[in-house]
């Protein structure tokens, strides 16, 4: 068990100083929030407007949105890594080498996870710079929080095991963008559910970024929906788990064609 | 043109100690019906370098990564320092390095962060895998690329990298495949500097795959051909060579002649020449004194009114082995097409 988690902090480490040595990717990657909160902002600044609307500030309102939608677009990109680990060998060396299979995974995840936070720190404080404020508190936002990295390990491990099973990048790419978009336009992100037509309001349920915004619009109000928090973060861990599962499977796969 | 069946030829198959790698009917099958392996069987003695050679596509890397772990046999056994690759692939894996066909450095990470995770997956740890990521540096000329990002090493200063790091963790048996593939002839001679003191000095027993037959020639004590899956002859390079006793004669002719009109030529020489092959337009024959011989060809040859651009005379090398055993010249064979 030591050995998996040193293997797995080891394997983090890998990541995090490759991310490091990339500057202008650290720089993109912390001015691209910036960008979708003050563009989107603009943009449908008048949406408060709009009979229905409850609130008064978009940029509050569009916040969390973004937060989500930025985990889904930054971690989408993680089976990147494992296609170039796949065409240079380095998976192969990594496989001839007695490191718990689970840490070459788990330490990916981490790393995913953890960057996650981070830019997701990032972006709450960017929306309170704009005037967003989060009266739910600091349980509510930590709560947020778990299942922001919760979509974005979930979403990471959809993306790994594209990239194990089709192994080139621009399938990969493909098929993440494929679901991004959608993802994100179908859930209320931009426009609050009780304004989309009906077919909508019925989808949403289903779409794990919705419950993640859910769960991070609850931070911008003072009376929190605790019972709709816990259902929505449960529905995240399982997903999770689902796509991790699916993940290892993919992983075996990948094993079995070498 | 006739293909002769496996043989062991030559000294050193027999020995009363264990075999540091063992491989008894190896199949492969991979999906789609492509048969990359077809009952392969050998055995290496510990300390020694081994090579398997044989062109693009014979099953060479196949062997490698079964022998390594990643990959499972469709059928047959194999161990490594006596532990079954199947049954103990964990036990496997400490006691062996593999170097891959592809480089596998990471490009992002320097020299020695590159060597410092390796000996990590190994639960190498603190002072003693400073110690070996600093010998080993220092051994194979890196000490000053040490904090450089491997993506600016030269592709020779990768490999040698990438050696280094298959020998991180102390190995028994260290895999090298296609070692000096892709390197320039200055690179590779450095190369093979590096391979003959692994085994000679550290007493580490290798397995080689390679293309180039004079690599196997120069390197290996015992050397597998395998063509098409089969190992289709073993034995040391000095008795494989023996075996073709006398010289090798090769004719370039100068058209492309019918078969039956160029065995009608040399019909006479029948108790001077052996193994007569034609080949497109080359002709190949052993005789026993070739500088003797090779007028009395050559007058046969004209005699028949085929004409000849160029003769040589050469003692044998491991390319005439490949060419009787495999019924077919090394380098045709190599530009066939992959097909794993």
């Amino acid at each position: 068990m030591t050995t998996a988690l040193a293997n797995s902090a080891q394997i983090t480490t890998r990541y995090l100083r490759a991310f490091l040595r990339q500057p202008s990717y650290v720089a993109f990657t912390l001015v691209q929030p910036v960008i979708w909160l003050f563009l989107f902002g603009q943009l449908f600044k008048r949406v408060v407007e709009i009979p229905g609307f409850t609130g008064s500030s978009y940029i509050a309102f569009l916040t969390p949105g973004v937060v989500a939608m930025s985990a889904l677009f930054s971690t989408g990109w993680s089976g990147m890594s494992y296609v170039i680990d796949m065409e240079r060998g380095v998976m192969d060396r990594f496989l001839v080498s007695p490191v718990r299979r689970g840490a070459l995974i788990g330490g990916e995840l981490v790393y995913q996870a953890g960057m996650t936070l981070l830019q997701s720190l990032i972006i709450l404080a960017l929306g309170l710079l704009a005037g967003a404020r989060f009266d739910g508190g600091i349980a509510i936002t930590i709560a947020f929080l778990v299942g922001i990295m919760l979509l974005g390990t979930a979403f990471a491990s959809y993306s790994n095991a594209l990239a194990l099973v089709l192994r080139t990048q621009n399938s990969v790419i493909g098929a993440v963008n494929f679901v991004v978009l959608p993802l994100t336009f179908l859930s209320s992100t931009f426009m609050p559910v009780n304004l989309m037509p009906q077919w909508m309001q019925d989808a949403v349920k289903f779409n794990p970024v919705n419950w993640a915004v859910e769960v991070g619009r609850q931070t911008l109000s003072s009376s929190i929906d605790w019972s709709l928090v816990g259902r929505d973060l449960a529905q995240l861990l399982a997903l999770t788990l689902v796509c991790a599962w699916l993940s290892t499977r993919a992983f075996r796969a990948y094993q079995r064609s070498v | 043109m006739t293909i002769q069946p496996a043989a062991s030829l030559g000294t050193a198959t027999a020995t009363s100690a264990r075999p540091a790698v063992a491989a008894e009917g190896l199949t492969k099958t991979y999906r789609g019906d492509v048969q990359a392996l077809k009952g392969v069987t050998f055995s290496v003695r510990p300390g020694t370098v081994f090579a398997l050679l044989g062109p693009n596509g014979a099953g060479k890397s196949t062997i490698v990564k079964i022998l390594t772990t990643l990959s499972r046999p469709t059928t047959g056994r194999a161990s490594v320092m006596g532990h079954d690759v199947l049954r103990e692939p964990e036990r496997v894996r400490r006691v062996i390095g593999l170097v891959a066909q592809k480089s596998a450095v990471d490009l992002e990470a320097t020299a020695a962060e590159n060597l410092t995770l390796q000996g990590q997956l190994y639960g190498l740890s603190g002072p003693e895998l400073r110690r070996r990521v600093s010998g080993l540096l220092e051994r194979f000329g890196l000490t000053d690329a040490r904090k450089r990002i491997a993506r600016t090493l030269s592709g020779g200063m990768q490999r040698k990298l990438d050696v280094a790091m298959g020998l991180i963790h102390q190995p028994q048996v260290l895999f090298l495949d296609e070692p000096t593939t892709g390197l320039d002839p200055e690179a590779r001679a450095d190369m093979w500097r590096e391979i003959a003191r692994l085994a000679r000095e550290d007493g580490l027993t290798v397995v080689l795959t390679t293309h180039y037959l004079e690599e196997a020639d120069h390197l290996a004590q015992h050397v597998a051909i395998i063509d098409h899956g089969q190992i289709v002859v073993e034995g040391t390079p000095e008795g494989l060579k023996a075996e073709l006793r006398g010289d090798a004669i090769q004719v370039e002719l100068a058209n492309t002649y019918p078969e039956a009109t160029v065995h009608a030529a040399l019909g006479g020489l029948g108790d001077v020449l052996r193994e007569v092959t034609l080949d497109g337009r080359s002709l190949r024959s052993r005789v026993d004194r070739g500088a003797g011989a090779l007028p009395t060809v050559l007058a046969a040859l004209d005699g028949a009114g085929i004409r000849v651009a160029t003769a040589t005379v050469a003692r044998p090398s491991l390319d005439d082995v490949y060419l009787r055993y495999t019924g077919h010249a090394y380098s045709d064979d190599n530009s066939r097409g992959t097909i794993r």
